[in-house]
């Protein structure tokens, strides 16, 4: 395969992801709206940077307006993280790549280009937000139905893969340590309702506020929710599953090339350090520091792999 | 009825035998039903992304080429005199590219003007003496026809650089089987779905010689703005072949190299998708970043096969199309099966002159332009385009070939007021390798507008299905 097809492969699975993510943190906003004490600008604020766009935003507006915010995360074309710009660059991936993606792949990302992009009067509805958060979901996961059950388990399955999975990891650490000071140990003595709004908001984020009573059988509490986005390895988003789910893909590309990744170990030992490991350490020695740790090695890779495999050759 | 032929109702309006399993599903709907089939057609199309981007337009817009869903047949009969015309030109336009490239015994027997060749921006010196992989230039070609009675044929353009079109009539096909899986059961149609596996065939016969393994295969395209890259990508899916842009190849170790995930891996054939001034900017154009340096020495040495060769043009040349016919006695000993339309050579003074007193009655075209820009069709014009083509003419005469209007064939097609007859012309697709293979039917284009000849997609043309009906 081509180094370059490679990384159209790579980034077209990172892009349909982020647009999902984005969907869920815009639903989690309009969740917060409909709550009293919470001010929309801090809501908004907080969503930019779980986006990782706050800077990009800040740039272009002054102010965290709820129309501002949600038309540059859903339909900013200048903004490289909105939705419009995820869809828009899935689908040229796809274009240039069909060779390498099924067409199921293919039908499902221009589908969704030709509905959101080519002509998206209708989906700018207002009253219409949650079918859209709806619909961007339903997309993402049709990709994904379509790639589990459509394409070869060679390289091309591989890269697509790693893209989910290091696009996936980032999100849920963002997430995590954009709201960490409210799971700081200190705050289980609190447990007010405002807490378990808050903590109820970041399993939201991650679709995982029904899972999670199933896995704990417990009311809310911080630590737990830490471990259950962190370390618990049944959580489809927890870190620990997207370093299960980027080692699986890079032994999947060891054993189709016939050689070990340069930075297979490097994978390794990330994931082993969220199989072994444990919360009381975690939040010992700082839970912002191990998330601002995480979410650089989590970048080094994705660089790394891209370099490994001739991405920009 | 009409003056011109029409594939369906002949000249006096009786069902031609081909068509009647057409005639009789016509009838048996009505055109509110064959237009809900249509647009289901068109979601189809629309769906699978096959577009094509327009010149001049914006580079991001993407364009569906009108689907008529009423099938153009063609009898078995027909077909075989066809193919039997299409092989003998395909077989001689490759015969006289290796003699011009090398001895020029047709120079030397002055069957065609010698400045006609060697003043010719399309006979490529860089090719003199180069010897291709099996004596093969043009592997794929996609002659031009069109037809003016039940057994009138002629060739508009041999096509022989890099033909397009193929993927349309591979999709045109698999959405008709789509939408009327009925049809297909009733009578035998010749299946064309095997292109894509002919093609390969022929790119492997024509690999470099003594190789360890099997040759790997390429589809070199200029990229993703190109109007056919959808079709690039087609073809590269249905060959399993790799779709190549010239930044992912390399010439290293005295191969073509394209560089992979694991490093880089040699090319062995190129199906070449770009034109040739932008192949090799060691070798033509120096600006080119589409190209590949040092691609055409290792070419020259043998080293890897181009598909088609570099300096096909000179094959398809609007100059040379006159002499065809006394090509193909030259080089096959037998007269030529399929005619060609009467040219007109601008750059001749008497010539020139007649043309500029008939404008009314001809059409003018480019010598080197192609899909139907700068044309004039004499009989659909006004006074005032015929004006001024007639300036344009005087001005660059050389630049210009003229040729009688024909009665070009109608066939029965889908538009806003029902079914009428609209003008078609037809291209099937041959491959040259080691044998010569030709798909049955081809990509036939029809001119949606009333009256109009100009079938090209950038004009408002369209494409049909062509069935050709196996006895």
């Amino acid at each position: 395969m081509l180094g370059r097809t490679a990384n159209d492969l790579y980034w077209m699975a990172r892009y349909m992801e982020r647009a999902e993510n984005l969907a869920r943190i815009l639903d989690v906003g309009y969740r917060l709206l409909l709550l009293p004490h919470e001010q929309s600008s801090e809501i908004w604020r907080s969503a930019l940077r779980s986006a990782g766009c706050e800077q990009s935003y800040s740039d272009k507006y002054s102010d965290f307006e709820t129309d501002r915010v949600e038309d540059f995360l859903l339909f900013d074309p200048d903004n490289p993280s909105s939705v419009y710009s995820c869809i828009a660059r899935a689908r040229e991936s796809a274009r240039i790549q069909r060779t390498a993606i099924t067409r199921d792949m293919w039908e499902c990302l221009n589908g969704a280009w030709i509905e959101y992009c080519a002509d998206h009067t209708s989906l700018r509805n207002k009253n219409e937000r949650p079918i859209l958060i709806d619909w961007i979901k339903g997309r993402s996961a049709l990709f994904r139905g379509a790639l589990m059950n459509t394409i070869l388990r060679n390289d091309s399955f591989n890269f697509c893969e790693i893209g989910t999975f290091l696009e996936r990891a980032d999100n849920t650490a963002r997430i995590l340590d954009v709201k960490y000071f409210i799971l700081l140990p200190q705050n289980q003595l609190v447990g007010g309702g405002i807490d378990n709004v808050q903590w109820q908001t970041i399993l939201r984020s991650v679709s995982a506020h029904q899972s999670y009573s199933w896995v704990y059988r417990d009311r809310f509490n911080p630590w737990n929710i830490a471990h259950f986005l962190i370390l618990n390895n049944q959580m489809p988003r927890s870190l620990r599953s997207c370093y299960d789910g980027v080692s699986g893909a890079l032994k999947g590309l060891n054993d189709y090339y016939g050689y070990q990744c340069d930075c297979y170990p490097m994978v390794e030992k990330i994931r082993s350090q969220l199989v072994d490991g444990d919360m009381n350490e975690i939040f010992q020695s700082g839970l912002h520091e191990f998330l601002t740790d995480f979410i650089a090695s989590n970048n080094e890779i994705g660089a790394k792999i891209s370099e490994i495999y001739h991405f920009n050759e | 009825m009409a003056d011109n032929f029409d594939e369906m109702n002949g000249f006096d309006g009786a069902v031609r035998e081909p068509y009647s399993m057409v005639d009789h599903w016509l009838q048996a709907n009505t055109t509110e039903e064959l237009k809900q089939k249509s647009e289901k057609a068109e979601l189809l199309f629309r769906r699978l992304g096959i577009t094509f981007s327009v010149y001049g337009d914006d580079a991001s817009s993407e364009r569906l080429i009108p689907f008529d869903i009423i099938p153009r047949i063609i009898g078995a009969s027909e077909w075989r005199r066809l193919a039997a015309g299409i092989e003998q030109r395909v077989r001689a336009l490759n015969a006289f590219m290796y003699d011009i490239y090398h001895r020029q015994e047709i120079l030397k027997a002055k069957l065609i003007p010698e400045h006609l060749i060697v003043h010719n921006e399309a006979f490529l010196t860089e090719m003199i003496g180069v010897n291709p992989a099996g004596g093969v230039y043009s592997h794929i070609v996609g002659t031009d026809l069109v037809r003016t009675g039940p057994d009138e044929f002629f060739v508009l353009e041999d096509n022989t650089r890099t033909p397009s079109g193929v993927s349309y009539m591979l999709e045109n096909r698999e959405t008709m089987m789509q939408l009327f899986p009925e049809l297909f059961s009733r009578q035998s149609i010749a299946p064309v779905e095997n292109y894509p596996e002919a093609l390969r065939e022929t790119l492997v016969s024509v690999a470099p010689q003594n190789l360890d393994d099997d040759p790997t295969i390429a589809v070199l395209t200029p990229g993703i703005h190109n109007s056919a890259y959808y079709e690039h990508s087609f073809l590269a899916d249905q060959m399993g072949a790799e779709l190549v842009e010239a930044r992912d190849l390399i010439v290293a170790d005295g191969t073509l190299q394209m560089k992979t995930t694991r490093g880089l891996k040699r090319v062995d054939v190129l199906y070449k998708r770009i034109d040739d001034d932008f192949l090799d900017p060691l070798v033509f154009r120096s600006d080119s970043v589409l190209g590949v340096p040092g691609l055409f020495e290792l070419y020259r040495a043998g080293r890897v096969t181009l598909a088609n060769a570099p300096g096909t043009g000179i094959a398809d040349d609007k100059s040379i199309y006159t002499y065809v016919p006394k090509i193909i006695e030259f080089y096959t000993g037998r007269s030529a099966i399929l005619k060609n339309v009467k040219t007109y050579d601008c750059s001749d003074k008497q010539e020139l002159s007649y043309v500029l007193e008939n404008l009314s009655e001809l059409v003018v075209k480019q010598v080197h332009g192609s899909g139907g820009y700068g044309m004039l069709v004499g009989p659909t014009s006004s006074q005032a385009e015929i004006d001024d083509f007639r300036d344009k003419l005087r001005a660059k005469p050389n630049n210009y070939i003229a040729q009688p209007t024909l009665a070009l064939s109608t066939c029965p097609t889908l538009v806003e007021s029902g079914v009428a007859p609209r003008h078609v012309d037809l291209r099937p697709f041959v491959l040259v390798g080691d044998k010569i293979q030709l798909t049955p039917g081809g990509l036939t284009r029809v001119a949606l507008r009333e009256g109009s000849l100009v079938v090209n997609s950038s004009q408002g043309g369209g494409t049909k299905d062509t069935w050709v009906i196996e006895e």
